[in-house]
């Protein structure tokens, strides 16, 4: 789960860690108050998505007075911002964060991610902020400094001054940057996070230097929402797909895709596999669809629902090896999504595992009609038949 | 012969009298699996499914010699269990859970520094020698004897895989899922290192996805310390980058992380490498054909 930046940095403020005064605006009026309350002469207005490159796409706007504030928050909110990461479509701006501009002398970068190839939280740093990090490890990798975190011990005052030292960060601003990277930390262990990202990390200030989080992002483990509960409270619903928000209700795991041969599978692997069959044999999958174990007969109705609701879909393809799961539950879905829903593109079915015997034949004696195949290949191959006619 | 379980190991189930914990116990008793006992908290000195439950893994490896553990308990108490079962001794921890928290999973992974238990998942449909001893859920009539070891990261593509060489006549020494979650308890490396040792398997499958370093990591294990023959496949050549795939683990963020980008790198370490899903038996077959190995 994503949060906003602005959800960030009021996070990274209950753990001490100083980031830009700033708040919250839903309208322009708000935006506008909300610069008047904070003072000051210039003003940083952000637009609130969770993608990235927001800057580019011109979501961020520098103000120099509470009506440009006002001017550049009614030209954000209700549009679309297109950047690398949303797609063409682009992301809807329903909020804005309005904060006082920093005076920036120079910029870094700080990121703590799981590292899967040592199973640890791995604290990475570089001198060159405000870019991506993975622009900067292909052009300069010398410049990023790693140090790998010992779960059991927690990351250590040397670590930070190692860190520190390596990316220029001296004198005064040294315990700074200590206290800062051991609170993200903290933050990160306590709330189950499960990448944290400070980019930039900035020294600001005219006369007294200081160190200040300039835009982070958060990613937390879904898995661990059950107990968490603030972060649970900072979900913006608008920013994700409501068709996977709703299939995750029904415990189905579904992502759309921008082709038409709709996928209901079982397993991620095989549901992974099966789009690869799809593609190898010149098809364009409509859907990623794992309906998991125990599939219930509701439970394939829903994924049937689901996937039809997408108007580019022209067949389903249905791919179930039963282990945990009965063919013959699908098999009576199946009946039931035909019967209940109007079903008006092919069904490809391809069934194998348990009691595939019995809902084989619970298909045959159904009188609808079903496409069916003897395995993966074959099921790629005839849906991908049907859709080029 | 085989890896991890065989006929000679004493299997208990945690969580054992839960409803998936009770249909798997007693397939598994089905196909010859020698399950000793259970434990569930609280349920201690009860029988169920005319064997003895205990409050306690330690009291259940006390009394019955257990040494390995299938564990059916919740995601948000799985870490828990499993460091209860290596605690008391449990030398094969298997754990199905999809959903144990990846801090909890991190937590875990230290802890077993220094400890010999090896643990297989989460996330995972478990371990199987066939005829032998299944601990996990996986649809054991597929599972045929034979010489081919198969380890995978999915279940359900163990499954294809595994249907796919039954049909060609091509039987398993033992199918280890290890899992699709990110931080998984067994790499692929361990599991390779053991088939290499195994003197009945005779050729490998290792089955990955998109997502993470360790599927090339193994291919260049392979190369360096392997002598049987190894066929691979990579999951997610149509996956969009950024999107979790299903799986937790299941994720493109980088182009390392491709199924393209590992398989172009299990090919140049020498492994035999299907391309499409549909044609992993017929790649070990190929691969069997070309080592001279019968089956």
């Amino acid at each position: 789960m994503n949060i906003h930046e602005y959800q960030a940095k009021e996070l990274l403020k209950t753990y001490g860690v100083p980031v830009p005064n700033g708040a919250v605006a839903y309208s322009d009026a708000q935006a506008a108050s909300a610069a008047e309350e904070i003072g000051g002469s210039r003003w940083v207005v952000k637009a609130q998505i969770h993608a990235g490159g927001r800057g580019m796409a011109g979501g961020v706007k520098v103000a120099n007075s509470v009506e440009e504030v006002r001017q550049y928050a009614d030209a954000m909110l209700g549009t679309h911002l297109v950047t690398h990461q949303t797609g063409p479509e682009g992301s809807l701006v329903q909020r804005l964060w309005v904060e006082q501009a920093s005076h920036i002398k120079k910029e870094y970068y700080l990121g703590f991610v799981i590292d899967r190839g040592n199973q640890r939280i791995t604290l990475i740093a570089s001198s060159e902020g405000g870019m991506e990090i993975e622009e900067v490890a292909k052009a300069s990798p010398e410049k990023i400094v790693k140090e790998v975190i010992d779960p059991a011990i927690g990351l250590l005052d040397f670590q930070c001054r190692k860190i520190a030292t390596a990316i220029g960060l001296k004198g005064k601003l040294m315990p700074q940057a200590v206290k800062l990277m051991k609170a993200i930390y903290r933050c990160m262990r306590d709330k189950d996070a499960l990448q944290a990202e400070i980019n930039p990390l900035a020294i600001v200030g005219e006369g007294e230097e200081s160190l200040m989080v300039l835009d982070a992002k958060f990613n937390f483990d879904d898995n661990a929402l059950y107990r968490q509960r603030t972060v649970t409270e900072m979900r913006d619903l608008a920013e994700e797909d409501p068709k996977e928000v709703e299939a995750s209700g029904h415990g189905l795991n579904y992502i759309a895709l921008d082709g038409n041969i709709g996928c209901i599978v079982n397993g991620a692997g095989l549901a992974m596999a099966s789009l690869d069959a799809i593609t190898l044999h010149g098809g364009r999958p409509a859907n990623f669809l794992d309906v998991g174990g125990g599939a219930s007969p509701e439970k394939v109705t829903n994924a049937c629902r689901i996937v039809l609701e997408d108007p580019n879909v022209k067949c389903i393809l249905v791919n179930i090896f039963a282990g945990i799961n009965r063919c013959d539950w699908i098999a009576k879905g199946l009946i039931q999504a035909c019967t209940s829903l109007k079903i008006e593109v092919p069904l490809i079915v391809r069934l194998a595992g348990t009691n595939v015997e019995e809902g084989r034949k619970i298909l045959a004696e159904s009188g609808l009609t079903f496409i069916t195949a003897e395995n993966l290949d074959a099921a790629a191959a005839k849906a991908v038949e049907i859709v080029k006619g | 012969m085989s890896v991890f379980v065989n006929k000679n190991s004493k299997v208990i189930f945690q969580g054992f009298t839960g409803e998936h914990a009770t249909f798997h116990a007693q397939d598994a008793i089905s196909i010859g699996t020698n399950v000793v006992g259970g434990v569930t908290p609280g349920k201690g000195g009860t029988m169920h499914l005319g064997l003895p439950v205990f409050d306690t893994v330690a009291e259940a490896v006390a009394a019955t010699g257990a040494d390995v553990s299938a564990v059916f308990v919740p995601p948000p108490f799985n870490a828990d269990a499993l460091m209860e079962a290596i605690d008391a001794g449990i030398k094969v921890a298997v754990t199905i859970a999809d959903g144990i928290p990846v801090h909890d999973m991190i937590r875990l992974q230290r802890y077993r520094v220094g400890k010999d238990a090896i643990l297989i998942g989460p996330n995972t449909p478990g371990i199987i020698t066939p005829d032998e001893c299944k601990a996990g859920i996986m649809p054991s009539h597929i599972y045929k004897k034979g010489n081919v070891g198969i380890v995978s990261r999915s279940g359900t593509l163990n499954y294809e895989a595994t249907e796919q060489m039954a049909a060609l006549g091509l039987g398993i020494t033992t199918s280890v899922g290890i899992g699709g979650d990110p931080i998984n308890g067994t790499d692929f490396v361990t599991v390779l290192r053991a088939f290499e040792a195994d003197p009945e398997t005779e050729i490998v499958v290792m089955i990955g996805e998109i997502g993470g370093p360790q599927e090339v990591a193994a291919a260049r294990w392979a190369k360096e310390n392997m002598r049987k023959p190894v066929v691979g496949f990579v999951a997610g050549l149509a996956a969009p980058a950024g999107r979790r795939m299903g799986h937790a683990g299941a994720i493109i963020s980088s182009e390392a992380d491709t199924a393209g980008a590992k398989m172009d790198a299990m090919e140049a370490l020498g492994l035999y490498v299907a391309r499409n899903p549909a044609q992993i038996g017929r790649t070990v077959l190929r691969a069997a054909q070309e080592h001279g190995i019968k089956f």
